[in-house]
């Protein structure tokens, strides 16, 4: 059996006060393992963000623990939090976030960079990564002159580059076609998932559901039900 | 460089017009104020150069003056009684007043007289053409070889001309010191020959120039004089009195001062508004800087070596610029009166100081603010 990579108990997040509060979620309890990639799935507004970003350091919620190989993250102070970001969680958000104002690949480097690794040592590091996703040539141009596919798999790359333990994905194919998404979360399982990685991939995107081990689903703030892959 | 600040500087110098447009009003801001103050500078320096000049330890003057061209005279008992002050080495009259000059072509021009004692010829200028000594032949003048002397005709030893119904002759060409403030030629000649050939009242003396014996009589000196009635002030004591007046007593100075402020604010709006701007439209870059684990400090250090790396850059284009237009002005017009201190180089940098301070402060409190998971949300 693959070992725990996070445990996250009764975890609750709401939003304003009053008549205006939302309870965008209501005690979620869930684990992931490395060596799978968990899908959590839902309509829209049933919470998915939400949570993502509690498990990841990201946002803090209102009650419950998050245990991330064994340590309450939520106990860290704030420079603890953003080590833990960085040296345990890859990112790859919704709207990729790449930076226009570099290159390609040093975009990739980010994270090597804010790990205090000298600059062009990151930048080769991070040419590798670029290669494991197949854009060694984009290297040295500015992000906006890709692909929307090429743009994703650049922030794969920038997400993975760091070595972290887990991975999270936020709607990775909402803006790509259907052959695109196919081919990237292919591509995930195949070079990015390993023992010791975990991978959690939000989405709404059924045409790639084939990819996950296990699939998790929410509705209004909780989870609803859960399948494993057949 | 640390790879932080490295991305930081990327995403600044990339970002080719709002840095650009930073650039530009910094520059512009420093360049106002260094121009402005350098121009103050100038006509202050010009505004006391008779006292630099002439170039006596001690000046005895009448406490109301302000100025040195507007001198009020110095009854002879003064000059005795301070030759007799304890640590007096010696003091002399000297003559400083406006006359007027007519040329050979008949076309008038005014000029600044100076008359040193017949004695000593203490505070001599020097010579380039003639000899001093022949400051004392008839109607002996020597006349500075400054940027006005253009204005007498270019004279040469030996050029007549009429002064105050009297006549003058050439003897000596003088090397031009510190100009004046007003543009117009300076002669010199002896103390006796200038009160005898210009209007002068009953007493003649516009001030006593003193040496003291050492530095240490200096206020003894001073405690003297005043029981007279009169000032007795250093050099320096002096220029800092005459700037004094030009600094707040005429409309010169306080509408330098404003000018500078100005272009402070100028400066400020300008590049303040340019980098919050720069500041917002890469808030998402930071929130995602953060959400990938930047820590708060690293944050700010971007921020301040943007706005820090503008402001230094901005400065020195500024200052610059500045320097280019003054040289090139001087070039053109030797008169022009402008210079570049310490002093001014000293406001403008604090005052970029002061300009990429508050811009920064402005960006990090923002930057500090910013949800990661506003980022992560999309
Ligand atoms: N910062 C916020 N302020 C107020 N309400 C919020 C905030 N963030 C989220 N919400 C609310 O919380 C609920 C859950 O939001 P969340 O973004 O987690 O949903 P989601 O499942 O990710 O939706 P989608 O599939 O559309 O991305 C929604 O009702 C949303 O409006
Ligand atoms: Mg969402």
């Amino acid at each position: 059996m693959a070992s725990l990579a996070i445990k996250a108990t009764n975890l609750a997040k709401w939003f304003g006060e009053g008549d205006a509060r939302t309870m965008a979620v209501k005690s979620v309890s869930f684990e992931a393992s490395f060596g799978e990639i968990l899908y959590i799935v839902g309509p829209s507004g049933s919470g998915k963000t939400t949570l993502l970003s509690m498990i990841s350091g990201i946002l803090k919620p209102n009650s419950g623990t998050v245990l991330v190989e064994d340590r309450d993250i939520w106990k860290m102070e704030s420079d603890e939090l953003a080590d833990f970001r960085l040296n345990k969680i890859g990112f790859v958000f919704q709207d990729y976030h790449l930076f226009s104002n570099l290159t390609t690949v040093e975009n990739v480097a980010i994270p090597l960079i804010l790990k205090k690794n000298d600059w062009n040592q990151s930048l080769k590091v991070a040419s590798e990564y670029l290669k494991i996703v197949g854009l060694e040539k984009r290297a040295e141009l500015p992000p906006v002159k890709l692909s929307g596919g090429e743009q994703q798999r650049v922030a794969i790359a920038r997400a993975i580059a760091s070595r972290p333990d887990i991975l999270i994905f936020d709607e990775p194919t909402a803006s790509l076609d259907g052959d695109t998404g196919r081919k990237i979360l292919e591509f995930v399982r195949e070079h990015i998932l390993n023992e010791t990685r975990c991978i959690i991939i939000v989405t709404h995107d059924s045409r790639i559901f084939e990819y996950a081990h296990r699939i998790i689903h929410m509705e209004d703030g909780r989870i609803i039900g859960e399948e494993h892959e057949k | 460089m640390n790879g932080i600040l490295r991305i930081a500087f990327k995403l600044l110098v990339n970002d080719r017009g709002k840095f650009t447009a930073l650039l530009v009003g910094i520059t512009f801001a420093v360049f106002l104020m260094v121009m402005m103050t350098s121009m103050f500078a100038g006509i202050l320096s010009r505004s006391s150069s008779t006292v630099t000049n002439i170039g006596a330890k001690m000046w005895v003057l009448d406490p109301a003056v302000n100025n040195v061209s507007s001198s009020i005279p110095v009854p002879d008992y003064v000059k005795d009684a301070v030759r007799s002050i304890d640590g007096v080495r010696y003091a002399v009259p000297l003559y400083s007043g406006g006359a007027q000059v007519k040329l050979a072509n008949g076309i008038y021009q005014a000029v600044t007289v100076i008359g040193l004692d017949d004695a000593s010829l203490f505070g001599r200028p020097e010579l380039i053409e003639g000899e001093i000594e022949d400051i004392y032949a008839e109607n002996g003048f020597v006349v500075v070889q400054d940027a006005e002397i253009s204005k007498l005709g270019n004279p040469r030893i030996g050029t007549k001309f009429e002064i105050n119904d009297h006549r003058g002759v050439v003897v000596g060409i003088a090397k031009a010191n510190i100009s004046g403030l007003f543009g117009i030629p300076t002669l010199y000649t002896t103390f006796n020959r200038a009160i005898s050939y210009l209007p002068s009242t009953r007493f003649t003396a516009s001030y006593i120039l003193v040496e003291p014996k050492s530095t240490s009589d200096i206020p003894h000196i001073k405690q003297a004089v005043s029981k007279l009635g009169y000032q007795a002030l250093t050099d320096d004591e002096f220029v800092q009195k005459i700037s004094n007046f030009y600094k707040y007593q005429t409309g010169l100075g306080i509408n330098v001062m404003l000018m500078t402020a100005i272009s402070f604010i100028v400066g400020l709006s300008i590049s303040g508004q340019t980098f919050y701007t720069f500041i917002l439209e890469n808030l998402e870059k930071f929130g995602a800087l953060k959400a990938i684990g930047a820590k708060g400090h690293e944050l700010v250090s971007m921020i301040l070596f943007q706005a820090g790396f503008t402001a230094f850059l901005g400065y020195g284009l500024g200052v610059g610029l500045a320097s280019l237009i003054i040289m090139s002005a001087k070039l053109r017009m030797p008169d022009y009166a402008a210079q570049i201190t310490n002093l001014n180089l000293g406001i403008a940098f604090v005052m970029v100081l002061i300009i990429a301070g508050i811009s920064s402060y402005i960006g990090i409190r923002r930057v500090i603010r910013i949800e990661p998971f506003d980022i992560f949300r999309g």
